[in-house]
């Protein structure tokens, strides 16, 4: 088609009515799907418009959340939300891409499917479950033994500094990570086995070693696909809630310390929203949402601009 | 089991999440007593029960709190309000090395809650208990992150016995806790299992949960100046001190009973007087005075809730008989 003239080429695609029709449901269904998007962000906008009325741009910098005086201010959890997911995606692709690594190019082939397959079935167990193993497992081992020891260590940072109760960001931040880790290790791991075997050969052959290849040679070439699958569990991470819930706390503050409680958007609303009976309550309520959708598609916006500056840069080279 | 008829009409109910054991076993037995009538009875809330009710499509709502003016307003129609559950607070803790139970005087309670008292050999603790020899350990306060009828009653005892509490935070089913140690959990499992696993810890947990799961709860000095520890009896104590209860009076904490135990409340059904349908209206009347009489109330200590006494049966009948049916 490319030796046609344009105007010719334009048409050329849709010469036969099964091209036209599939054309126009493709069409269609791209077009239904944005306005579905459009929709949600026009429902959540008119449900939040007494919140937004009544206290305009205060709700994002204000610090309180009081449903008996009527007062809302959503900085905490905004934090929560962001601080829980940076370090749930920090955690999460470090040991998400040296898992793919291993899986890809150093694990025998007898180990690498049946490993994949039980660690994409972490991605099945439902967020609850993890929620009730936080709770019961995860909570009191911070509480006891890994909350200490990095006291300990790194208890001279306001990070690490303050009372220690079992649940809170950190805790958080681990469960998190868990959830997420599966998507980043199976995402990763088919980009790099799908990066072509004569980059590794080459590399092999002027002499680097295994590990040397892996990480000099491999990981560079997939850098743009493993960012996106960090991004697609990042998006995971923001909006997760029950497993969220039931290990951070559920503290509308904000601290220095990562063993303090906090709270998360998603886990306030899922908390509250059953028995907010004010209108006002209910509106800050879905303005929370509209936060976190806002959120969320700013993370994406910041990561496809990354992507797409990476790749510009790619194709110069 | 027998299956219902086919015939058999559905009533529909929604609401409270406190009431849904106890309404989950009551309507049961009452379907396997007459078959021809099934309740379905969806715990989304008191929000949202009100909000159903209102909308009109469900027969009848449960909440914890009773609707107040403008939700009346709002649901247009004339709606009577009765008790229906009665249940209690527990305060439990997780003192590790103390057997005995634990005594709290109201103040203290309120002390801790507002972040004054810090830890647990606080003098003000105490006092109360002599010779018991309290850790050196600080309070971790765990509350409900949840919204929650047993908040509110909870809040509604602490505003009760002290002003300060009143002012600074008040009552609600979701209020903003002052005190700087101050977890929260999700439903009274997560309360009770925060308790449990963190030393420390105190938390206010419904006393179903505390009788079956065996947590220690602390004995309080109520209003009488007697030590009452929490217990189906305690509870109805407090009910039966105050048979007028109504939906514009309601409140039963910190009641100065003899034996009443400070931290209970009521959940409530509300049913619009004239409902549309007349044949349905005659089926839910039936199951209401089966429910609020002594054969239902008597499946409410099979699942560890407190029965209606009998005085305050009475004024949740004669309120039903005001419906048309």
């Amino acid at each position: 088609m490319d030796n046609l003239e344009p105007r010719f080429r334009r048409v050329a695609r849709f010469v036969s009515p099964v091209d036209r029709g599939f054309a126009a449901i493709v069409y269609a269904g791209s077009i239904l799907f944005a306005l579905l998007i459009i929709g949600l962000f026009v429902e959540l906008v008119l449900g939040s418009w007494p919140s937004i009325a009544a206290f305009k741009f205060s709700f994002i910098w204000k610090s309180e959340w009081d449903p008996v005086s009527n007062k809302f201010g959503a900085l905490p959890m905004i934090y929560g939300t962001v601080v829980s997911s940076f370090i749930a995606i920090a955690l999460a692709s470090f040991v998400g891409i040296m898992a793919a690594v291993y899986l890809s190019d150093f694990a025998p082939r007898w180990l690498a499917n049946p490993l994949s397959f039980l660690i994409e079935l972490l991605a099945a167990v439902p967020s609850v479950v993890y929620g009730l193993w936080g709770l019961f497992v995860l909570a009191p081992f911070v509480r006891t033994g890994l909350g200490p020891v990095l006291q300990h260590v790194l208890g001279w940072t306001p990070l690490f500094a303050g009372p220690i109760y079992g649940v809170g960001l950190l805790t958080g931040g681990i469960i998190l990570s868990l959830m997420i880790v599966p998507t980043v290790t199976a995402i990763s791991r088919d980009i790099l086995v799908a990066i072509p075997r004569d980059l590794r050969e080459a590399s092999m052959a002027v002499g680097t070693t295994k590990w040397e290849m892996a990480m000099r040679v491999v990981l560079p070439a997939a850098r743009v696909g493993i960012f996106g699958a960090c991004v697609l569990a990042l998006g995971r991470a923001l909006g997760e809630t029950i497993a969220v819930t039931m290990v951070i706390g559920n503290r509308p503050q904000i601290s220095a310390s990562l063993f303090a409680p906090s709270y998360t958007l998603a886990s306030v609303i899922a908390n509250e929203f059953t028995e907010a009976t004010t209108s006002l309550y209910i509106s800050a309520l879905i303005e929370l949402g509209l936060i976190l959708f806002f959120v969320s598609m700013i993370v994406n916006g910041v990561a496809r601009l990354m992507i797409w500056s990476v790749r510009g840069s790619d194709r110069t080279a | 089991m027998t299956l219902p008829a086919v015939a058999a009409t559905q009533l529909t109910g929604a609401g409270s999440t406190f009431d849904y054991p106890f309404f989950s076993k009551a309507f049961y037995i009452y379907s396997q007593q007459n078959p021809d009538v099934t309740v379905n009875y969806q715990s989304i809330g008191s929000g949202g029960g009100i909000q159903q009710f209102t909308a009109k499509t469900i027969d009848f709502g449960a909440t914890d709190v009773p609707m107040n003016a403008s939700e009346l307003a709002r649901a247009g129609q004339p709606v009577l309000q009765l008790p229906v559950t009665l249940g209690g607070a527990a305060i439990a803790y997780n003192l590790p090395g103390v057997t005995k139970p634990l005594r709290l005087t109201r103040q203290a309670v309120v002390d801790i809650y507002l972040g004054k008292i810090t830890k647990w050999n606080d003098p003000a603790i105490a006092k109360s208990n002599p010779g018991v020899s309290l850790p050196d350990m600080p309070i971790v306060v765990v509350h409900r992150s949840d919204g929650s009828g047993t908040t509110y009653i909870f809040t509604d005892f602490l505003s009760h016995v002290s002003p300060e509490w009143k002012s600074k935070v008040g009552t609600g089913k979701s209020v903003s806790w002052p005190a700087p140690s101050a977890v929260g959990a999700k439903g009274n499992e997560g309360v009770a299992g925060q308790v449990r696993s963190t030393p420390g810890a105190i938390g206010y947990v419904e006393l179903a949960y505390v009788i079956e799961n065996h947590i220690p709860a602390a004995t309080l000095q109520n209003r009488a100046g007697r030590w009452v520890p929490v217990s189906p009896e305690t509870v109805a104590a407090a009910a039966a001190g105050r048979p007028d209860v109504n939906a514009s009076n309601f409140s039963i904490v910190d009641e100065p009973g003899a034996n009443a135990w400070p931290i209970s409340g009521y959940s409530w059904v509300v049913v619009y007087k004239k409902p549309s349908d007349a044949n349905r209206a005659k089926l839910l009347y039936n199951v209401l005075t089966w429910l609020v009489g002594p054969q239902g109330q008597s499946n409410a200590k099979s699942v560890d809730y407190v029965p209606l006494p009998g005085n305050v049966q009475a004024t949740a009948l004669s309120t039903l008989k005001q419906m048309q049916h």
